[in-house]
């Protein structure tokens, strides 16, 4: 744990307009913040969100951030039915909307390129957001690291960023992508039609040059536990892995 | 600030003045933590208490379990946003571990350490006067290992990280230093009540 980031300063809360939404799957979208001054953040790390009802009521949640270093804060949300915050963002915002965010925080579920590799990054559903900045930091400042991406979806068409992580996978760097769909059947060679289990895990790290220096799991707090055990029966000593747990 | 179209899911009447600022009430019981859920074994688990570096005290699950016992009924709140009320534990108060150990608290900071290295600080005054304990039993049962057992820190008036998770020490130290998560910019102190979640509110 001697890699960590200096610790995050997230400062006050302040305003962010959503500049943009972008449906992803019939489920998730995209909000694209613009903030000024744009904060500065690192791969893996979340923003807070605050919402005000009129008579002062306020709301709070945390959302990873999805968009690489450098660019515009990419939020991205999946809706749960009977959800308070989440129904909010998919049903009522709209572009020009304001709302109020705090961060970027967390200094501890991080990647850096000075971390180096091997990676393996594993995501369950909405988990994969934190991963998918990983991945494109990854992409556009330390493409030769070696680097995995083991995502679990229910269904193919529920597979965020599908295209985009189909197109990184094809460039041939040190990125590779496993998709393990729960409740369909895999489309692609190496892809997998069921849950993510230690053989899945042993049989893609049975195929890597050295064991992984950094594994980041995330998802549902079930999901992660499946994961890491997976990871650990693997032989991965557990001062390498990193989890990051979206609830119960 | 009031957001465009937002109304809110009230908590019902009853929360009024016990859920903090920013918090949401669940009936769950989420899980955090920065890293795989060690499976600590009994068998080997010590519990020791240090004044400074020094050991004054060490304890076996054993003898650790024939300790006096306390039972505290209290609202809990995560960082992350959640507070769950009414959590039912049993444990050994930090008064007991002192008298056991012979001790009165000697020093004004504590750092509670765990056995996967985390480290949480806390201010020795927040430990005793019933304040806290270390639970080896939740809702009538042994603490599961995703939730902090065999052994955790319980100061539920602090944020929930307060209370480490798979403890094996308490250090008593002359200075705050900072633990784990506070070292990764989480705030020192911790009080859910006044918002103290991260290291400049
Ligand atoms: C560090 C961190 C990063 C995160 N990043 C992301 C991210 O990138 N994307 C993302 O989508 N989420 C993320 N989350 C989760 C997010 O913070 C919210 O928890 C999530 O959006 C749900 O909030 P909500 O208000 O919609 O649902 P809540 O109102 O909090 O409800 C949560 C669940 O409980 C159920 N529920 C609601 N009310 C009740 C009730 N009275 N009784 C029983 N069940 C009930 C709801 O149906 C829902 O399934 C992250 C969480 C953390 C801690």
């Amino acid at each position: 744990m001697t890699t960590d980031a200096p610790p995050a300063t997230p400062g006050r809360w302040r305003p962010a307009t959503i500049a943009r939404i972008a449906p992803l799957t019939p489920h998730v979208r995209s909000f694209f913040l613009s903030i000024d001054p744009p904060p500065r953040f690192q791969a893996g790390q979340h923003m807070d969100v605050r919402l005000t009802a009129p008579d002062g009521y306020q709301a709070q949640r945390s959302y990873s951030i999805a968009s690489a270093p450098g660019s515009t804060v990419e939020l991205t949300i999946e809706r749960l039915a009977d959800g308070e915050v989440s129904p909010f963002f998919h049903d009522v915002a709209v572009a020009g909307d304001e709302i109020e965010v705090r961060g970027p925080i967390g200094g501890h579920f991080v990647w850096q390129p000075a971390m180096g590799g091997p990676v393996l990054l594993i995501g369950g559903g909405s988990g994969v957001v934190p991963l998918m900045s990983m991945a494109r930091h990854h992409a556009a400042a330390a493409p030769a690291v070696p680097m995995r991406l083991l995502f679990s979806a229910r269904t193919w068409d529920e597979v965020i960023w599908r295209d985009e992580l189909l197109a990184l996978d094809a460039r041939g760097d040190g990125f590779g992508l496993t998709l393990a769909l729960t409740r369909d059947a895999p489309r692609r060679p190496g892809d997998h039609g069921r849950r993510v289990d230690a053989a899945m895990v042993a049989d893609l790290l049975a195929g890597w040059p050295a064991p992984p220096a950094h594994v980041f799991v995330c998802g549902a707090n079930p999901f992660v536990g499946v994961a890491v055990d997976a990871v650990l029966a693997a032989g991965v000593p557990p001062r390498r892995v990193r989890t990051e747990r979206y609830g119960g | 600030m009031t957001t465009r179209g937002f109304t809110g899911r009230r908590p019902g009447q009853d929360t009024a003045g016990r859920l903090p600022p920013g918090q949401y009430l669940t009936q769950d019981f989420p899980v955090l933590s920065a890293g795989p859920t060690p499976r600590v074994r009994t068998e080997n688990w010590t519990f020791t208490l240090k004044v400074g570096p020094r050991p004054v005290a060490k304890w076996t699950w054993a003898e650790f379990g024939a300790l006096p016992r306390t039972r505290m009924t209290r609202d809990i709140h995560c960082v992350t946003k959640w507070s769950k009320f009414d959590t039912a534990w049993e444990g050994v108060s930090i008064d007991d571990l002192l008298l056991a150990a012979g001790i009165a608290a000697p020093m004004p900071y504590t750092l509670a350490h765990s056995v996967d290295g985390y480290s949480t600080n806390v201010p020795t005054a927040d430990l005793i006067g019933g304040k806290a304990m270390v639970a080896l039993a939740y809702d009538g049962a042994p603490i599961e290992a995703d939730h902090g057992g065999p052994a955790r820190l319980l100061v539920p008036h602090l944020y929930f990280w307060k209370s480490a998770k798979w403890i094996n020490g308490l250090q008593f130290t002359e200075r705050d230093t900072a633990g784990f998560w506070e070292l990764r910019g989480y705030h020192l102190y911790g009080d859910p009540f006044r918002e103290q979640r991260y290291s400049d509110d």
